[in-house]
């Protein structure tokens, strides 16, 4: 067989592939060149990974379990796990990144953290690490997120942090990210950018992207002692910028027979105006600092998107994410918003665990595969869907 | 053909102002007039902006400018079109100034060639890395005789200011502090004189202009003092939020000069 071994994983140059490197204003170069020129020896020093693990276990209370969702499997003819990150501090996946990200933000010498964030949940695990770690946080959100969040900046506030209304463009993640870059320009000696998902400038989306693959190297393990084998057949997770995604993939990057699904926001549907399907309505290009695919018009404007799930309302990937996309290593799909909406009341009903709609959205696609009956699947549940609760109710009339 | 902006830096070393507006603002056909009445006005070299969604280097007036040209219907096509018969009423340099993005959806090759063909001499990309400059796009700058122009900061370090000099032709965009545009610059402050003085040292090369809070006859006579000239941008850009009129451009230049 004439195979040929495709690099799944950064390149020294910053490139996954086609995707990533750092396309930034000068005014951001000297922030991250000192980011790319530390972050791993900072990582894989043995204090650091100390402290990380530590914190991830005492703190974040890991490792999650690798639930066998019984009644969920009996419905769809398979066996389905569930890695439960919504059992993390704070409520999701992306408490693993900010922990890694403050330690390692400790270890440059910055005292002040700023963050975007677009449902809240990103600037909570944010806010909650500076808490933890006593240092000054500014977290940017959309005017229009603010408003239709609340109970999330209530808890930024109660954690001390500032929360910052972005008012331009769409008012909304992308526009909040856009905030947080230019607070870093003007603030580039003591600031650190804790960047939420697997996007950005090089070196972000691989560092995001090794903070979270604790969660595959956790699946790996667990199956390993419930299955007596370390590879499923298929992962499946939700996709907005990617980060809870990169995580369960990561450590099955090279295991070509673990089917890796992610599923995008397909919102009112990919053909009515109203979606966040990036890969199926998008096309190459740079945004927010890495070369990837995002949505945008002929003219190189980026494109609003919309999801009901605030997480998933983004619209690129991580440029990791485009690479996977290209190269055919993993499936690329999407799931409406009512599809989703239904996947969230099941889940709740048959498990009683009621999912951030974000993770609904991969436990959606199940409907959509079919089974013989051995598969073993696990699904990524990202997040707890109590920050979604209003959502539910208005949809369901609750 | 010789590039307009490289030979006006032959003729002209000291005060040179260079002005910077966005394109299709404040109404989508005011691009050509203003250009003609900043020359008209005395400029010594224009900047024109292409507008992008998210303009992250700026502050909030080239931002809002950016989207008012966007809603206008401004884009990279529209402004070649409009851009066609520059030659013929303009012989000031002209410089476009837009982010990547556009640039890669309209292909770099073909951006490179419409920015020639319509009588440009330069582009700044701020978010064009100098690396993927060098390995992918520098032949089609080259080829078409375009200036590629890079930002330095307070913060870029003497190698990569050398480095960039290397690559850079026409002039080096030297920002007076890292900040987004718009900031007023504090021209007493010890730190801008430390960073001018280490800029003077450094003998690039390549001219030097300086850009980013500049605003005024004093922040321009201050920048002036160290560099071949200076950038106004926001300062500018915020006399036209009342529309484009001849009258007001030629009061702005006036009490700048």
């Amino acid at each position: 067989m004439n195979e040929t071994t495709i690099n799944y994983y950064v390149n020294e140059k910053g490139y996954f592939g086609d995707f990533g490197g750092a396309y930034i204003p000068e005014m951001l170069y000297p922030n991250v060149e000192e980011l790319r020129q530390n972050y791993l020896d900072i990582i894989y020093d043995p204090s650091f990974q100390e402290e990380f693990r530590q914190l991830l276990k005492d703190y974040v209370g890991r490792e999650t379990p690798l639930f066998y969702a019984k009644r969920l499997s009996e419905r769809y003819g398979t066996n389905i796990y569930l890695k439960r990150e919504d059992l993390n501090h704070t409520g999701a996946h992306k408490v693993n990144n900010t922990i890694g990200q403050i330690l390692l933000a400790e270890r440059l010498g910055k005292t002040r953290i700023i963050a975007e964030t677009g449902a809240g949940q990103h600037g909570v695990a944010t806010a909650t690490v500076c808490a933890l770690r006593g240092l000054e946080c500014v977290v940017y959100m959309g005017e229009v997120d603010i408003k239709r969040q609340a109970p999330n900046v209530a808890r930024m506030k109660m954690l001390g942090a500032t929360v910052r209304a972005a008012t331009c463009g769409s008012k909304t993640l992308k526009d909040a990210t856009n905030e947080a870059m230019r607070d870093w320009i003007n603030n580039p000696v003591d600031t650190h950018y804790i960047i939420g998902s697997v996007v950005g400038p090089h070196p972000y989306p691989d560092m995001v992207a090794r903070f979270q693959s604790v969660i595959s190297a956790e699946i790996r393990e667990q199956l390993k002692e419930k299955i007596g084998r370390e590879l499923p057949d298929y992962v499946l997770a939700c996709v907005g910028g990617g980060s809870n995604a990169m995580g369960a993939f990561y450590h099955f990057l090279n295991d070509e027979s673990v089917k890796l699904i992610a599923v995008e926001a397909g919102g009112h549907g990919v053909n009515s105006g109203m979606s966040a399907a990036t890969t199926t309505l998008g096309n190459e290009g740079v945004l927010h600092g890495s070369r990837s695919i995002l949505m945008q018009t002929e003219d190189g404007q980026v494109i609003e998107p919309h999801s009901i799930s605030a997480g998933l309302d983004y619209p690129g990937i991580g440029p990791q994410h485009a690479h996977l996309f290209k190269s055919g290593r993993g499936e690329y799909v999407n799931i409406t918003d009512d599809e989703a909406m239904q996947a969230g009341m099941l889940l709740s009903k048959l498990e009683g665990i009621i999912p951030a709609i974000e993770s609904a959205h991969a436990l959606a696609y199940l409907e959509k595969m079919k089974f013989k009956g051995s598969e073993q699947v696990v699904v990524c549940l990202s997040g707890r869907g109590d920050k979604d609760l209003q959502t539910y109710m208005d949809y369901f009339k609750l | 053909m010789n590039n307009r902006l490289t030979e006006l830096f032959k003729h002209k070393q000291n005060n040179l102002l260079s002005i910077y507006f966005t394109a299709g603002y404040p109404e989508l056909t005011d691009t050509l007039k203003i250009a003609k009445a900043l020359e008209n006005a005395g400029a010594d070299f224009l900047e024109i902006g292409f507008p992008y969604s998210d303009p992250v280097a700026d502050g909030p007036t080239i931002q809002q400018s950016s989207e008012v040209a966007l809603k206008n219907g401004m884009s990279l096509k529209v402004l070649f079109e409009q851009l066609k018969d520059l030659r013929k009423e303009i012989n000031l340099p002209i410089i476009l100034m837009g982010y990547v993005n556009p640039v890669l959806q309209y292909g770099v090759e073909k951006f490179c060639t419409d920015v020639a063909a319509a009588g440009v001499d330069g582009v700044i990309v701020p978010d064009l890395p100098m690396y993927e400059y060098e390995e992918m796009y520098q032949y089609y700058f080259m080829r078409n005789n375009l200036c590629n122009i890079f930002l330095i900061t307070p913060q870029s370090s003497d190698e990569r200011i050398r480095k960039i000099d290397a690559l850079s032709e026409g002039f080096i965009y030297a920002l007076s502090s890292s900040a987004t545009t718009g900031k007023n610059l504090a021209v007493s402050s010890d730190q801008t004189n430390i960073y001018f003085n280490r800029l003077k040292n450094l003998q690039l090369k390549n001219p030097l202009m300086i850009g980013f809070g500049i605003s005024d006859r004093e922040s321009f006579t201050k920048a002036c003092g160290t560099a071949n000239g200076a950038i106004i941008g926001s300062a500018f850009v915020k006399s036209l939020n009342e529309g484009f009129d001849e009258i007001r451009v030629q009061e702005f230049v006036k009490a700048i000069l």
